[in-house]
């Protein structure tokens, strides 16, 4: 039996509704994949010797970048902060203003950018290497799990590093705030670090903390689905580390919107 | 015994496989032959359950592995060993760890009984003393080898190659069949190849299945097949061009 075709007004619904439910689709698709990598995670067999590569390709491999934009972060915060709070009188408050600054916001946001970037892309396009020279098929049909093997390890792994690569760049940030605050500017140290310790307090590490750590499974999570659902050939993975890229970046700065308004 | 019955199935408007019927027999080799594009390697997807089809059954010793799911569809895969056209081999592992890894994993070995196994099966190969080499400093021939030693070593029942030999030379091509031949002889599996190599594969082969627009066109023997008067069978085997419409 062929299918009437529809009258031409009501091809753009028809369209709509198309759009509508693939779009539908594939964010269930989407959350499924998140589903299993969990539900996988949390039965054994744990694959310690993959949760230790992912930690080392998350995590040390983006010591370097997470050093150098934690220390400039630092240090233009401290200069532009500076400068402002001069205006009220206020520069003693340097230190606080860095801090806060970087714990609650600029740090886990800044951080998870930065991983990202340098190990997120990589990740999707290893995954998406191994989706099109069939390796992951080659893991299928060994009736072995690849969730098992290449997700829930790198979903485990963000968990771990993304909150450590934050708090890492918290310090060095505020350690070029101090550089350019007491060193170049002239401000005391003790007046940097003492009202630092003051105004401070548990809550606002762990508004960073628990930002860092929904960045650490969104971004693992992104990344590893868009290298699963790889389309073909060079181009298929190109594709594919640009979108997830630019969806975690996305995903990472609408997550921290309303993380910062449940938080204290 | 494999039987695949009225297998269906479309990409969108791309009708591949249109009611394919097909028996492998248990311990034999079968090889499907067909031009590029037809359809083989969509048919041996559906065999280790990679692809669904819209229509048709796959029974494996009478299980339907296009119904099953989960861990009922890894207890019929861990019957399979799978050659996969690139080699499909974890290029993040050595040679020797890539044979390791399914009875590592699959098995569940003892590292003692793994190094010996790999070994043998290296040697198996012909790939003795080259276990420590990245899959990406060896040549087309010897990872193809080293994904037969990976499929293998497990010793499975049934054994998938999809185009073993592309890419490779006549020589190679007539090693690594040659290579088939003396592993299915001292291990007994039963072979499913896809393979468009004429007339090398009708040395090896026990039963030719001839894929055409979506069904088997002609099945049998090596002989019967070569002697064929179905015209898409001679001129397949014959290599002979496609005329042009009109001529």
């Amino acid at each position: 039996m062929t299918e009437r075709p529809l009258p031409l007004a009501l091809r753009p619904l028809d369209a709509i509704g198309r759009w509508a439910i693939a779009g539908v689709e594939a964010l269930g698709r989407f959350g499924t994949f998140l589903g299993q990598a969990l539900g996988t995670i949390l039965t054994p067999p744990f694959k310690f010797w993959a949760f230790v590569d992912r930690i080392h390709y998350i995590g040390y491999r983006s010591l370097l970048i997470i050093l150098l934009t934690g220390g400039f972060t630092g240090m233009v915060l401290g200069l532009q902060v500076y400068f402002t709070l001069v205006r009220f009188g206020s520069e003693a408050y340097l230190g606080p203003a860095v801090a806060l600054s970087l714990i609650r916001e600029l740090g886990p946001v800044l951080a998870a950018l930065m991983v990202t970037g340098r190990a997120g892309s990589a990740l999707t396009a290893e995954i998406g290497i191994m989706r099109i020279t069939e390796q992951i098929d080659a893991l299928t049909v060994m009736a072995l799990s690849p969730i098992r093997y290449l997700v829930a390890p790198s979903i485990l792994a963000g968990l771990v590093t993304f909150p450590l690569m934050t708090a890492l760049f918290d310090a060095v940030g505020i350690f070029g705030g101090y550089l350019v605050g007491v060193e170049l500017l002239g401000l005391s140290q003790g007046t940097y670090f003492g009202e630092m310790q003051s105004f401070v307090d548990l809550s606002d590490i762990m508004t960073g903390f628990w930002k860092s750590l929904s960045f650490g499974v969104i971004v693992t999570w992104v990344c590893t689905y868009k290298g699963f659902t790889v389309g073909h050939g060079a181009e298929g993975v190109a594709k594919a580390t640009t979108d997830a890229v630019v969806l975690s970046s996305v995903l990472i700065l609408v997550w921290d919107y309303f993380m910062g308004t449940v938080l204290p | 015994m494999i039987k695949v019955e009225r297998l269906v199935k479309a990409f969108g408007r791309q009708q591949v496989l249109r009611g394919l019927d097909l028996d492998v027999a248990t311990g034999s080799i079968t090889v499907v032959i067909g031009r590029s594009g037809g359809g083989k390697s969509v048919l041996l997807r559906h065999l280790i359950g990679l692809l669904r089809p819209d229509a048709g059954r796959v029974l494996v010793d009478g299980a339907d592995v296009t119904r099953l799911h989960g861990r009922a569809l890894d207890e019929v895969r861990r019957r399979y060993g799978v050659v996969f056209q690139g080699g499909a081999l974890f290029d993040s592992m050595t040679c020797a760890g890539n044979v390791a890894f399914p009875l590592r994993e699959k098995l569940r070995l003892r590292a003692a009984e793994v190094a010996t196994r790999v070994e043998a099966a290296l040697t198996q190969v012909g790939l003795e003393g080259m276990g420590s080499k990245y899959p990406a400093e060896v040549s087309g021939g010897m990872r193809k080898r080293v994904a037969i030693a990976r499929a293998l070593v497990t010793e499975p029942e049934i054994v998938f190659f999809d185009e073993p030999t592309t890419g490779l030379d006549p020589i190679l091509v007539n090693t690594i069949h040659h290579l088939i031949l003396e592993l299915h002889r001292k291990l007994r599996f039963t072979a499913v190849m896809v393979s468009h190599e004429i007339p090398e594969i009708f040395e090896i082969a026990d039963t030719v299945a001839m894929l055409h627009e979506g069904r088997i066109a002609e099945v049998g023997p090596p002989a019967v097949i070569q002697a064929s008067p179905n015209p898409v069978v001679r001129q397949f085997i014959r290599g002979e061009p496609e005329r042009a419409e009109g001529a």
